[in-house]
C-alpha cells in the first residue's frame, strides 16, 4: 500500500446540484405540465378559474395519497394492485358500521384499520410466505373487492353524517381543499420518508439488489412488510375522503382506480422494475394527469376518448427521453 | 495409437482487460484416450473450455483438427467440427423432454419441414441405450436429477456424432454409484473412439480414467505426458510450482487471544461438525475444492443460512446469529465471493454502498445526514486506495478490483471484530490482489481477525497464520507451520491417502 499522504483526497461529487436538477426527469415533467398548463388556459376560457382549478384536484389528490406509498413500493421492487379492492373494501366496512350508528371517528378509525388490515395481509403473503407481490395482489384485488360486493349486494350505503363530509367536501382557507392539504402535507411526508431517512436508503438498496440488501444487514422482509402495511392505510385513507366526497358507498367504487395510480407512479419516473425514482416526480405526475382530465372535461372530451389522452401522454413522456437520446447518438 | 491429435492447441493465449487467462498454452486429444486437464482454480481451465467451444476467440495460436488450422467463429462453428462440452452444471433446458434436449438445433424433420416426433422419440430411445441409460425419452428434464441430466448431455453430443467430448468437473455433484456409472459411459465412449478431455480435482478418478495429462499453472502450460509416467507427488508438484513464487506482505504480529469459538456446527446438507477458533489478529486460511461447503460454513456464521446445530461464542459470550443484522451487532461481517449479487449495489453511489450497514452510526433519529456519509466512505475508500472519480459515482463503472475496495471499505466502516473474505482476490488484476493482501496483513496487525476462503494455494500459503482443510462439508485437517505445505493443501483437499491426522501447530 502506498504513503497514505499522497492520497488524492476523492470529491464527493463532480457535479453539482444544479447539474443533476437540470438533467431530471422532473425538469422535463415540469416542463410537459407548463406546456399542459397553458394549453389548457388558452383553449378554454373557464380553465384559469380558481374555483375551478380547486375543483379539479379532485381528479388525482386520492390517487395520489396511494400514489405516494406506491411508488416506495415500486421502488423497492414489488407492486399492490389491489389498492383499489382496497378502497373498496374499506368504503365498505364504513358503510357497514354506519348502520349501527357509528360516528365520524369511528368511521374514521375503521376505514384506515381496514386498509392497514389488507395492507398486513398483502405483505404478510409475500414477506413470509415469499409469494410474487404482483400475484399476491391480484388474487387480493378480487377477493377484497369479492367481499365488498357480497356486503353490498346491488344496494349502495348512503347517510353518512354532516361531520365526515369535511374530509372530501371541507376547505382548509379559500380554495385549498381539505384533500389538498392533505395531498400537500404525504408529499412532504413521503418526500423526506424516502429521500431523508434510513428507511428511504434501505428501499433503494433493496429495489437495486435484494441479495447485497440483505448482505449489507439491510431488513429486507421487515422493510417490505412496512411498505404494504403502509400502502394499505393509504388506500384507507383514500378511502376515508372519496367516501366523504361522495356521500355513499357503491359497488362500482374507486373501479380501476389501481392503474391510474401505477400510471401517475410510472409517469413520475418511477422505474417499474424497481431502484430508482422520487416524490417530487410523483406530485408533479399527479398535478400533470388532474390538468389533462380537466382540461379535457372543460372541451367536453368524453371519458372514453380522455383514458385514451392519458394513455398516449404516458407513452410519449416515456418515450421522449429516450428518443432524445437516439437523436443524440 | 495415432501420431495425429484429432485436436491440438499451438500457443493459444487469450487475454482480458488486465488478466492473461491463457498465455501460450498447448494441448493435444488423441482419438479413443482421455486427457486429464489439471490446474488450481484460476489456472486457465474455464478459458481454455470456451475458446475450445467458440465462446471466446483466441488473441493468439491456433486450434487444429486433424493437423489443419481451424477457426471458430461461433459456438455453432465449434460444434459443426465435432467438439462439445458437458458442463459442470449442464446447459439443458429444463422445460423441454430428454429427446427435444438431445435433439435441439438437429431434429430429424417429416417432409413437410415439421419436427418428426416419432422418430426423434425412436432415435433418442435407442441413443440412450447404446450409453446404458434407461430414461424414458418424453421425461421432462426439470423431473430428472442431476446426474441423469449428464446422460442426456452426454446423449446429445453423441447425436451430433461428436469427435471430441469435453467433460468440466462431471462428478462434483454426483453420489459414488453415479459417478461409477458415468466412468463406465466415459470408456464406451473412449471405445467409440471419441477424444475425450476431463478436468477434474479429483486426483483418484484421474489415475484410474485418464491416459494422459496436461497441466496448466497461471494460464500457463507447465507439462503433459502420460498417465502411467507419472505419480501423483509428481502432479501436485507440477499443480502448485516449486514454491510460493509471489510476493506477499510480512507477518510482524503474532495472534493474541482467543476472540471466536464455533462448536459443533452442522447444516442439514452443506457441512457437519465443524468446531474452530479464532484468535485476535489472526488470519485463517479455509481451503478446499469449490463445493467443499466453505461459503456455506461462512454464511451460516453471517446468519444467512441457519445452522442446524452448534453454538458460536464471541468473548466467551455466546451470540445467536439469525440475520446479517444480527451478525453485523455481534461484529462478524462477511465479503461474499460473488461480488455483483451480494456485495455491491452497482446501481447506487460509492458512498451509499459504504454507509448502508453503518447508517445507524451516521444518522440521527433515522434521518441522513449527508456530510456525515461522506465522512466516513471518504475515510475507508482512502484507506483502501479507492481508484475513483468521486464518491458520487455509481459502483456499477468501478473496474472489479476497485468494486471489491468498496464492499471490504463498507465493512470495514462498520467497525468489525471479525471479518470472512470469500474468495477476496478472485477475478480482480495483479496490482489490487497485491493491495487487497497488504491491507488483510494490516488488518490483522491492527487486532481484527480474518478468516480468509481462498482456492488459491499462494493466497493460502502466503496469508494465513493457520489453514483448516474442508472436503464434502467436513474438517480434514487443520495445518500450520512446517506441516502447512502445498502438497498437504491439495493431499487433503482431493482426499488423496487415508492420512486424516491433525496436524496441529
Amino acid at each position: 500500500m502506498t504513503d497514505t499522504s499522497l492520497h488524492r483526497r476523492l470529491p464527493d461529487r463532480l457535479t453539482t446540484r444544479t447539474q443533476r436538477l437540470l438533467r431530471s426527469w422532473e425538469v422535463l415533467l415540469l416542463a410537459v405540465a407548463v406546456a399542459i398548463f397553458t394549453f389548457n388556459a388558452l383553449a378554454s376560457p373557464y380553465f384559469l378559474n380558481v374555483w375551478n382549478l380547486s375543483d379539479a384536484t379532485f381528479n388525482f389528490t386520492e390517487k395520489a395519497m396511494i400514489a405516494f406509498a406506491m411508488a416506495l413500493l415500486i421502488i423497492a421492487g414489488e407492486i399492490d394492485l389491489s389498492v383499489a379492492a382496497i378502497v373498496a373494501l374499506a368504503s365498505t366496512a364504513m358503510g357497514y358500521a354506519l348502520q349501527f350508528g357509528v360516528g365520524t371517528p369511528g368511521l374514521v378509525a375503521i376505514g384506515l384499520g381496514t386498509g392497514l388490515a389488507c395492507g398486513a395481509f398483502n405483505g404478510f403473503l409475500v414477506t413470509r410466505l415469499g409469494l410474487a407481490s404482483i400475484v399476491v395482489t391480484i388474487g387480493t384485488m378480487s377477493l377484497f373487492r369479492g367481499i365488498s360486493s357480497i356486503v353490498l349486494g346491488d344496494g349502495a350505503f348512503n347517510g353518512y353524517p354532516a361531520s365526515f363530509a369535511v374530509f372530501g367536501q371541507g376547505y382548509v382557507w379559500w380554495v385549498i381543499t381539505v384533500e389538498l392539504a392533505i395531498f400537500a402535507v404525504l408529499a412532504v411526508v413521503f418526500g423526506v420518508l424516502l429521500h431523508r431517512t434510513n428507511f428511504g436508503r434501505a428501499v433503494y438498496a433493496i429495489g437495486n439488489n435484494p441479495t447485497a440488501a440483505l448482505f449489507s444487514g439491510v431488513r429486507v422482509d421487515r422493510v417490505r412488510f412496512i411498505l404494504f402495511l403502509l400502502t394499505g392505510l393509504m388506500a384507507g385513507l383514500a378511502a376515508v375522503c372519496l367516501t366523504s366526497r361522495l356521500g355513499s358507498t357503491r359497488p362500482s367504487i374507486a373501479m380501476g382506480m389501481e392503474l391510474e395510480v401505477v400510471t401517475m407512479v410510472v409517469l413520475g419516473g418511477v422505474n417499474i422494475l424497481g431502484g430508482s425514482g422520487t416524490i417530487p416526480g410523483v406530485v408533479i405526475a399527479a398535478f400533470v394527469m388532474g390538468l389533462v382530465t380537466f382540461g379535457l372535461g372543460l372541451l367536453n372530451v368524453p371519458g372514453i376518448v380522455m383514458s385514451i389522452f392519458v394513455g398516449a401522454l404516458l407513452i410519449g413522456v416515456i418515450a421522449l427521453p429516450r428518443l432524445i437520446g437516439k437523436l443524440r447518438a | 495409437m495415432t501420431d495425429v491429435p484429432v485436436l491440438a492447441l499451438r500457443g493459444v493465449t487469450k487475454t482480458f482487460p488486465g488478466v492473461t487467462a491463457l498465455d501460450g498454452v498447448h494441448l493435444s486429444l488423441f482419438a479413443g484416450q482421455v486427457t486429464a486437464l489439471i490446474g488450481e482454480n484460476g489456472a486457465g481451465k474455464s478459458t481454455l473450455v470456451k475458446t475450445l467451444t467458440g465462446i471466446y476467440r483466441p488473441d493468439g495460436g491456433s486450434i487444429e483438427i486433424d493437423g489443419v488450422p481451424v477457426r471458430f467463429a461461433t459456438a455453432q462453428d465449434a460444434g459443426a467440427a465435432g467438439i462439445t462440452a458437458i458442463h459442470q452444471e449442464t446447459v439443458l433446458f429444463d422445460e423441454l423432454t430428454v429427446a427435444e434436449n438431445i435433439y435441439i438445433g438437429h431434429a430429424p424433420r417429416t417432409r413437410f419441414g415439421l419436427i418428426d416426433t416419432a422418430r426423434m422419440m425412436r432415435e433418442a430411445r435407442s441413443l440412450l441405450a447404446s450409453i446404458g441409460a434407461t430414461l424414458d425419452p418424453a421425461t421432462r428434464l426439470r423431473d430428472l436429477g442431476i446426474a441423469s441430466k449428464h446422460l442426456v448431455a452426454i446423449a446429445r453430443a453423441l447425436s451430433i456424432d461428436a469427435r471430441v467430448v469435453i467433460m468440466d468437473e462431471p462428478t462434483a455433484a454426483l453420489s459414488q454409484k453415479e459417478i461409477e456409472e458415468l466412468y463406465a459411459l466415459v470408456a464406451t465412449l473412449k471405445a467409440q473412439g471419441k477424444a475425450i478431455l476431463f478436468i477434474s480435482h479429483k486426483f483418484d478418478e484421474i489415475f484410474r480414467i485418464a491416459d494422459r495429462y496436461t497441466v496448466f499453472r497461471d494460464g500457463q502450460f507447465v507439462g503433459d505426458g502420460l498417465m502411467a509416467d507419472v505419480d501423483q507427488d509428481q502432479l501436485v508438484q507440477m499443480m502448485v510450482g516449486r514454491s510460493v513464487d509471489r510476493v506477499f506482505p510480512p507477518r510482524t504480529h503474532s495472534p493474541g487471544a482467543e476472540l471466536l469459538k464455533v462448536v459443533g456446527y452442522c447444516h442439514p446438507t452443506e457441512f457437519a461438525d465443524i468446531t474452530f477458533t479464532l484468535r485476535q489478529g489472526e488470519i485463517l486460511g479455509f481451503y478446499g475444492l469449490i463445493g467443499a461447503g466453505r461459503s456455506e460454513l461462512m454464511q451460516a456464521l453471517f446468519g444467512i443460512t441457519k445452522p442446524s446445530k452448534g453454538v458460536c461464542r464471541i468473548d466467551d459470550r455466546i451470540s445467536v446469529i439469525r440475520s446479517p443484522a444480527d451478525a453485523i451487532a455481534a461484529g462478524i461481517v462477511y465479503v461474499p465471493e460473488d461480488r455483483g449479487r451480494q456485495g455491491a449495489i452497482t446501481a447506487l453511489p460509492i458512498f451509499q454502498n459504504v454507509t448502508l450497514p453503518s447508517l445507524r452510526r451516521t444518522s440521527r433519529h433515522g434521518f441522513l445526514r449527508m456530510a456525515e456519509e461522506f465522512t466516513l466512505a471518504r475515510t475507508y475508500t482512502e484507506r483502501l486506495d479507492l481508484r475513483a472519480a468521486s464518491l458520487d459515482q455509481d459502483v456499477g463503472n468501478l473496474s472489479g478490483g476497485n468494486q471489491q475496495k468498496v464492499v471490504i471499505a463498507k465493512w470495514l466502516a462498520t467497525q468489525p471484530r471479525v471479518i470472512i473474505l470469500d474468495e477476496p482476490t478472485k477475478g480482480i488484476d495483479i496490482g489490487s490482489k497485491a493491495a487487497v493482501h497488504a491491507f488483510m496483513a494490516e488488518l490483522a496487525a491492527a487486532g481484527l481477525s480474518v478468516i480468509m476462503v481462498s482456492s488459491e494455494i499462494p493466497e493460502v500459503m502466503g496469508m494465513s497464520d493457520r489453514v483448516i482443510v474442508m472436503r464434502e462439508g467436513r474438517m480434514v485437517a487443520e495445518l500450520a507451520g512446517a506441516a502447512l505445505t502445498p502438497q498437504a493443501l491439495v493431499r487433503h483437499a482431493a482426499g488423496i491417502g487415508a492420512d486424516k491426522t491433525k496436524v496441529a501447530a
